[in-house]
């Protein structure tokens, strides 16, 4: 019996048992049909084949493991990020469900956001009467300050107006005549979650800034963009920029939503960027974006109403980070501190103390198309060689600006760019062009098990490490975070490829 | 009354009142129905040990409340089809569904993933604004081809539809059979779009049916081994973290061969023989009934519920078994349990002492609210409040049969109700699902996840009780919960 109260086995050990494995071969021989073991290796060998590869790089219509989330869920972080927001998500029920479960499962957190639960009968009638009844409920039972309405592909496929509904519900009393309820529409069958993000942001501007007459100031705005990292990011960003002493209205600040204490208390909304703030960011001088595929429609509108924009991609690393900070005092005249100088060298140290196991790793990326950018960046800066970078939701400008990049540095020739491709492209691509470390997110656990690449988890979403989100990637000291996560993979690689028993060679001391 | 006295009734009847006080009229109305304390049992019926179908249930959530549910897809693709391995399931439809569900209910299998297994990948359409403005079909037809050349192993596919697919008025049961043709395999198409019904649960029914039209009353190709006098079929087990298979050993043990696993680990061969077994076991009652139903009527295949939670029911449901066959299984059946049971002491013994009395509310989907409750009886604690995300009113009245008068029932709970009744219930323990996890945590409750056995299990079987008292202990009994308050108290700033 494997089983016992002294030492109880679960299941990853349980099914390890002979009893388990007996069971298992025994069901498969007489029960399951399957292909015998020969076929299975062979077929297995073959999907790592070039052959295969261009099979699988041909698809034109079947998308298997993708790299990319729909709409609403970025419309739904987005909207997380305000003071006593609550996000309310039109369409089917079971939507919403997936998004609070997706965000909760990264962040280890709660996630609030209703649905207006339309049914068969809202898709004939449309789901006017779901927009008045679910309103009216959410303001009573949640006391929001706002209400932030992103629809689903039931309500975008029936095309709901959500302007109009929600005029309507005010007029019915749902909720006030002056709460806001800033909306926008996010079809799921266009774009991705950093679309859903962009439209938002977008929609809560146009809500919060309609009827406003801009009087120019000094401030800043800047929206961070969709990011697992956010917690860590968005106070790392905050803590560089009290240094320089800029003065910044974060749009959509979420670091404080996901990231609540546990002291006996549910909060259900945390900080987020207060609702004047938003009123106040129309009088910004600049409005900045952290992540450009984040932010191309919101920036647009900002520009319309007079303000400057900027926007880059991910500031990690060395010259991303001099970018950044530089572009900050190009817009506001101050100056970077001498603790930022110091905080650069010191990243630049730790670079050229592991330069040697650094240099010439080669490295497949994925992830969102920023996210992507940033990282081949950094890897150049360390000597390492990106040899696929994939977007699942990067497009044409995007591999523009990623053959840009890789262009500037000898370390980026050898590297290829595949915009819209999916992980199981990637398979391929890494099965018969290999390389020595993946970087990305949990989904790629599943290429690391199939061609053994040791996988690091720095993109959205980590549903099976905890509490990388609380540590910050942007900027020198997040720079410094994310080495540390490269190194101590290429060292754990090291130590369990070397020191086999019976033998003393490269288990080294000292590294 | 046991445990619970009139007074506790009294004041949850209260509770209930509190709560409802916060909605707008016309919602408290309707949310009434679903809110209730389980009823004295009546005289005439020994069977029950309370009334707990006082709540209307499988109705539409009220929007804007923040219900719990998924919906029909998360039933058809999540729980019924997702888990059949050899089978490559479709997501139809945008991305997002099937990103969102991708390998989160732990269905474990063995195979080779990507070669003869499929189960945990994502597969999708991923549906662009022309597929919705044009159709979707000619793009499902391709799907399908590309599927067959990338997945020559795959026995079969499933289309699992998404919201959009019967707004726009695709055909995917001609590009089924059409392909089905051309591909000279089974292609099943779903129609579990998210809007039809109201929670999981028409998802469920729907993919069962689905599986009565497009594979048991079609030629299947099935090979295997002759009928026997003691096959068996385990039903509406989805193996979740490897529950199928402790529950298999125990079946095995007892000489029974389950042909079957319906749909943990499950092969279309395995669903196609299933009409030549002797009788159908079913757990998931809510998600499976229908199709054991279907094979009563149509192949006289007998079919009777189980449970293989905790020890007393582990034992009931094997001896129940046994007692469909002949002397030898039931014979074997008293070995089994014999057997086990000093496990079951040693767990209890080590366990027991630690868990006594400490009280638990329950909100899970369609079975767990009323079959793990005997095994937290087993291990002295006590049931304070229950509910289920998507039962009707059958499984209402079998919970009777579980719990005791005096248990709060909250059907289709709203996150709204949960917080407040946990709140004022403040039990020694929460079980429900992860967007419930987080915030019962940060109020100082100790929680385990009753969907995913929170990344442990199986919690099946005797094997599994072991794990289950385990988690319940480590959760209840961690030293976490005692650094909640900072000690400085009136000190602070
Ligand atoms: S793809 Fe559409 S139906 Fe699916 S989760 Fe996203 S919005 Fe909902
Ligand atoms: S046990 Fe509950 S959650 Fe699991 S499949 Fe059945 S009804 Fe669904």
């Amino acid at each position: 019996m494997p089983q016992s109260a002294e030492k109880v086995l679960d299941h990853a050990k349980l099914f390890q048992e002979p009893e388990y494995v007996e069971m298992f071969e025994r069901k498969r021989a007489e029960f399951e049909n399957a292909p015998p073991a020969p076929m299975v290796k062979e077929i297995g060998d073959w999907t790592k084949s070039w052959e295969y590869r261009e099979k699988n790089l041909g698809r034109e219509a079947l998308c298997i493991n993708p790299a990319k989330a729909c709409q609403p869920l970025g419309a739904v972080f987005a909207g997380a990020g305000y003071e006593g927001s609550l996000s309310f998500v039109h369409g089917s029920q079971g939507c919403v469900a997936y998004y609070r479960s997706h965000l909760a499962r990264h962040f280890k957190e709660p996630s609030s956001a209703v649905s207006s639960s339309m049914t068969e009968d809202a898709a004939v009638f449309g789901g006017l009467n779901n927009m008045i009844d679910g309103l009216a409920n959410a303001y009573a039972l949640y006391s929001p300050k706002m209400i932030a309405v992103s629809t689903t592909c039931m309500a975008e496929v029936i095309g709901d107006d959500l302007n109009s509904f929600i005029l309507q519900a005010k007029e019915k009393g749902s909720v006030p005549q002056d709460f806001a309820v800033p909306y926008a529409h996010t079809p799921a069958f266009v774009g991705s979650h950093i679309d859903g993000y962009d439209n938002m942001q977008k929609g809560i501007l146009e809500t919060f800034w309609k009827d406003a007459k801009r009087v120019p100031g000094e401030g800043i705005n800047i929206i961070p963009g969709f990011d697992g990292f956010a917690v860590g990011n968005i106070r790392e960003l905050k803590r560089m920029l009290a240094l320089m002493g800029v003065e910044t209205t974060i749009l959509s600040d979420v670091s404080d939503v996901y990231d609540t204490p546990s002291d006996g208390e549910f909060r259900m909304y945390a900080g987020g960027t207060s609702l004047d703030e938003v009123k106040g960011a129309l009088n910004a001088k600049a409005t900045v974006s952290m992540q450009e595929y984040c932010s191309r429609k919101t920036l647009e509108f900002c520009e319309e109403h007079g303000q400057a924009t900027a926007s880059f991609h991910y500031p990690l690393g060395v010259r991303a980070t001099d970018e950044f900070l530089m572009a900050m005092t190009d817009l506001t005249g101050t100056t970077i501190p001498d603790s930022l100088k110091l905080e650069r060298g010191r990243l630049v140290d730790a670079l050229a103390d592991s330069q040697s196991y650094l240099h010439g790793k080669t490295y497949a990326i994925f992830g969102d198309p920023d996210f992507v950018y940033a990282m081949a960046r950094f890897l150049l800066e360390t000597g390492g060689e990106p040899r696929h970078c994939l977007a699942t939701n990067g497009g044409k400008a995007w591999e523009k600006q990623m053959r840009e990049l890789l262009a500037s540095s000898p370390f980026g020739k050898d590297c290829q760019v595949w915009a819209g491709k999916d992980l199981w492209a990637l398979r391929s691509i890494m099965a018969t062009e290999p390389v020595d470390l993946l970087i990305g997110n949990s989904h790629g656990k599943y290429l690391e098990r199939d061609l053994g690449t040791p996988l690091i988890r720095l993109a959205f979403p980590i549903f099976d490490r905890h509490h990388h989100h609380r540590f910050p990637t942007w900027g020198y000291q997040g720079a410094i975070n994310v080495l540390v996560k490269i190194l101590d993979k290429i060292f754990d690689r090291l130590d369990a490829e070397s020191g086999a028993p019976g033998q003393d060679i490269s288990f080294d001391l000292t590294r | 009354m046991d445990s619970m006295n009139a007074d506790t009734a009294e004041m949850r009847e209260q509770l209930i009142e509190e709560v409802l006080a916060a909605y707008p009229d016309k919602s408290r109305k309707k949310r009434q129905k679903h809110l209730a304390v389980a009823q004295p049992a009546p005289a005439d019926d020994p069977a029950i040990a309370s009334k707990c179908d006082g709540v209307k249930s499988n109705i539409k959530s009220l929007p804007g409340v923040m219900t719990i549910r998924g919906c029909a897809y998360a039933g058809s693709k999540g729980v019924v089809w997702g888990p059949v391995k050899d089978m490559v399931h479709i997501s139809h439809g945008p991305v997002g569904c099937g990103q969102y569900s991708w390998s989160q209910r732990r269905n474990y299998y063995t195979g080779t993933t990507g070669v003869d297994s499929f189960v945990t990948m994502q597969i999708t359409t991923d549906f662009q604004e022309k597929d919705i403005v044009f159709g979707g079909d000619k793009k499902l037809d391709k799907v399908i081809d590309e599927i067959a050349e990338l997945f020559p192993l795959a026995k079969g596919i499933s289309v699992q539809s998404e919201c959009p697919i019967g707004l726009i008025g695709d055909d995917i049961e001609a590009v089924s059979r059409k392909k089905a043709k051309e591909i000279g395999k089974t292609i099943v198409p779903v129609r579990c779009e998210g809007f039809r019904g109201v929670s999981q649960s028409l998802g469920h029914h729907i993919a069962n049916d689905s599986i009565r039209d497009w594979v048991l009353e079609k030629e299947g190709t099935a090979t295997g081994p002759q009928p026997g006098p003691y096959d068996i079929n385990i039903v509406g087990d989805y193996n979740i973290g490897g529950d199928a298979w402790a529950s298999r050993r125990l079946l095995e043990e007892m000489g029974l061969r389950v042909v079957g696993n319906w749909s943990g680990d499950a092969t279309l061969a395995e669903m196609e023989r299933a009409p030549k077994a002797k009788l159908n076991l079913i757990h998931c009652y809510r998600s499976m009934n229908y199709i054991c139903r279907y094979m009563e009527e149509k192949y006289g295949i007998p079919w009777m519920e189980y449970n293989f939670f905790g020890p007393s029911q582990i034992a009931a449901s094997l001896r129940a078994v046994a007692q469909k066959f002949d002397e030898t299984i039931q014979e074997n059946a008293e070995k089994v349990i014999a057997k086990y049971q000093p496990l079951v002491d040693a767990v209890l013994a080590k366990y027991r002492p630690r868990l006594e009395g400490k009280s638990v509310m329950l909100y899970v989907g369609g079975l767990r609210p009323r079959h793990v409750v005997t095994a937290y009886d087993d291990l002295g604690m006590v049931i304070a409040g229950t509910g289920y995300e998507f039962a009707h009113a059958d499984d209402y009245k079998r919970t009777g049969e579980f719990i005791k008068e005096g248990t709060l029932i909250y059907d289709d709970v709203t996150g709204y109700e949960l917080e407040k009744f946990v709140e004022k219930i403040r039990p020694d323990l929460v079980g429900s699902g992860i967007k419930e996890k987080y915030p019962v945590q940060k109020m100082g409750i100790p929680f385990r996840q009753m969907h995913s056995w929170d990344y442990s299990g199986p919690y099946h079987g005797y094997d599994g009780f072991a794990i289950f008292a385990r988690d319940m202990d480590l959760a209840i009994n961690n030293p976490v919960w005692d650094l909640f308050s900072a000690p400085w108290g009136e000190k602070a700033a």
